[in-house]
C-alpha cells in the first residue's frame, strides 16, 4: 500500500477511535467538570468582566439588573449540565425580547464564554460539550 | 521544477492588502472561527479539493466579507498554481473569480515544450440555500457553480477534450457536530458535482468517451481546538479522456486558523494518474487572508 493510502486509512482511523470511544468509563458529569457550583461561580464571574468589556455585549446589559443576572445564569448553567439545580428565571425567549441580539453578537459572546473556559482551564471536550447545549438554544435568543 | 516563489509573492499582497485596511467598515467578522473554511481548488470555500456549503470569510446575515488565497501543489512530474478572490454577501451568496496556472514539468519535456503551462479562469457562485454548518440540527446547504474557461486549449484539444470551456454545478451539505469525534468537534462534508470537466478542465471540457457525469466529494474534519483541525478528502472525477486514465484526488490535511484573518493549509495529496504519469504524490499549501 502506498503512502498517502495509508496516511488516509491511519487518520480515518484516528477518526473513527476517537468518535467510538466518547465513554470509555464512567465519566465525570459535565456539571463536576466544569467544577460544580465554585466552578461555575467562577466562570461566570470571568465571562461578566469579559462581557462588560467588549461595547458590542456590554450595552445589551444597560437595563439588567448584575447580580440578579449571575444568579440566574449560574443556575441556568447548573441546570443544562444536569447539576443539581432549578432554573427560575422567564424562558430564554422572553429573557432576550427586544434586545434585538444578532447573530454577530451571539457569536462574540461564544467567543468570551470559550476564552473564559480557557481561562478556567475547562478541558476542550467539556467545552465543546456545554457549547453543543448552547448551540441549541441560539434560535431562542437571536433576534428577538 | 518551478519554485514557490509566485505563491510566496501573492501571500504577500494579500498579507499587505489585508494590513493596510484591517477595519473596512463593510468586513463583518461576526461568524465563528474556521467557519468559513479555507479555500478550495477553484477558488470556493471549502477545504482544499473540495467545496463546501459554508461561505468564504466572516460575515453574518448581517454582513459582507471578502478573502483571497494562494494555493500550490508540487507532484512528482507537475505542479499547479491558483489564486483569486471571493466576496460573501450577508452569509447567502459568495461570488469568486481564480486563476489556475498547471505546469507540464516533466510532460512539457517529453512534448518538446520544456517550461510549459496551461492555464485556466474560474468564475464562481455559491447561494445558501438552508442551514448553518454549527446551529441548526439539519445540515448548511449550498448549490454553486463553477464556470471555467481554459486559457491554453492545444494541448487538451490535441488530446480529444472537446471544448475548452464548461460549467460544473455542485450541491454541498456541511454540517459541524459539537463534540461529535470522541468530544471533539467534527466536520462532515458531502458534495455533489455535476462536471464535464478533464482534470479540473485544465485538459479541457468533454472527451471522445463522454460529457457531463455526476461526481461525489466529501471531506472529514476533527478540529482539536477551535483553531485546528485534521482531516482528510476525496474527490471523484470524470474519466472522459482515452488517452490517459483520470483518477480521483485525495489527500490529508492539517487546517490552521491562527485568527479571523489568516488560514493556512498544508497537505499531502494523492492526484493518481495525470495526463499518462501514474502516481502523482506531493504537498499541497494553501494560503487564504480574510478581511
Amino acid at each position: 500500500m502506498n503512502a498517502p493510502n495509508r496516511l488516509v486509512l491511519f487518520t480515518l482511523a484516528i477518526v473513527l477511535t476517537l468518535a467510538g470511544c466518547a465513554t470509555p468509563r464512567p465519566a465525570p458529569t459535565l456539571y463536576e467538570q466544569f467544577g460544580a457550583e465554585p466552578g461555575l461561580a467562577a466562570l461566570v464571574d470571568d465571562l461578566l468582566e469579559r462581557f462588560a468589556d467588549d461595547p458590542r455585549v456590554g450595552v445589551k446589559f444597560a437595563n439588567t439588573n448584575i447580580p440578579r443576572f449571575r444568579r440566574l445564569f449560574i443556575e441556568h448553567l447548573c441546570q443544562i449540565m444536569d447539576g443539581p439545580c432549578t432554573y427560575t428565571g422567564d424562558r430564554l425567549e422572553e429573557a432576550h425580547r427586544g434586545l434585538s441580539i444578532d447573530e454577530g453578537t451571539f457569536n462574540a459572546v461564544v467567543e468570551h464564554l470559550i476564552d473564559a473556559m480557557d481561562a478556567q482551564r475547562i478541558p476542550t471536550r467539556a467545552q465543546n460539550r456545554l457549547i453543543a447545549k448552547l448551540a441549541a438554544m441560539r434560535k431562542d435568543v437571536i433576534y428577538k | 521544477m518551478t519554485t514557490p516563489i509566485s505563491l510566496l509573492r501573492t501571500v504577500a499582497l494579500l498579507a499587505a492588502c489585508v494590513s493596510v485596511m484591517p477595519d473596512v467598515a463593510l468586513a463583518d467578522r461576526g461568524r465563528l472561527l474556521a467557519t468559513g473554511g479555507a479555500t478550495q481548488l477553484e477558488g470556493a470555500a471549502g477545504g482544499g479539493l473540495v467545496p463546501w456549503a459554508v461561505l468564504s470569510g466572516y460575515a453574518t446575515r448581517d454582513g459582507y466579507g471578502a478573502t483571497a488565497y494562494a494555493t500550490r501543489v508540487e507532484v512528482d512530474d507537475y505542479a499547479l498554481d491558483s489564486g483569486g478572490v471571493a466576496f460573501t454577501a450577508r452569509n447567502r451568496i459568495e461570488v469568486s473569480i481564480a486563476r489556475q496556472r498547471f505546469h507540464l514539468g516533466t510532460l512539457g519535456d517529453a512534448l518538446g515544450m520544456p517550461g510549459a503551462t496551461i492555464s485556466q479562469d474560474i468564475v464562481g457562485a455559491k447561494l445558501r440555500l438552508a442551514g448553518d454548518a454549527i446551529y441548526t440540527p439539519w445540515p448548511q446547504l449550498s448549490l454553486g457553480v463553477q464556470h471555467k474557461k481554459n486559457r491554453d486549449f492545444g494541448v487538451p484539444s490535441a488530446v480529444g477534450a472537446r471544448d475548452d470551456h464548461g460549467t460544473d454545478v455542485y450541491l454541498a451539505a456541511t454540517k459541524v457536530f459539537l463534540g461529535g469525534a470522541g468530544g471533539y468537534n467534527l466536520l462532515v462534508n458531502g458534495t455533489l458535482r455535476s462536471t464535464e470537466a478533464n482534470q479540473l478542465g485544465i485538459l479541457g471540457f468533454g472527451g471522445d468517451r463522454g460529457g457531463r457525469r455526476v461526481v461525489g466529494e466529501a471531506s472529514v474534519a476533527v478540529l482539536v481546538d477551535p483553531s485546528l483541525a485534521f482531516g482528510v478528502e476525496y474527490r471523484q472525477k470524470p474519466d472522459h479522456l482515452a488517452f490517459a486514465r483520470e483518477d480521483a484526488f485525495r489527500d490529508v490535511f492539517v487546517a490552521w486558523f491562527p485568527n479571523k484573518h489568516l488560514a493556512a493549509v498544508a497537505a499531502w495529496a494523492d492526484l493518481g494518474s495525470v495526463a499518462t504519469l501514474d502516481d502523482q504524490r506531493g504537498w499541497y499549501l494553501s494560503l487564504q487572508a480574510s478581511l
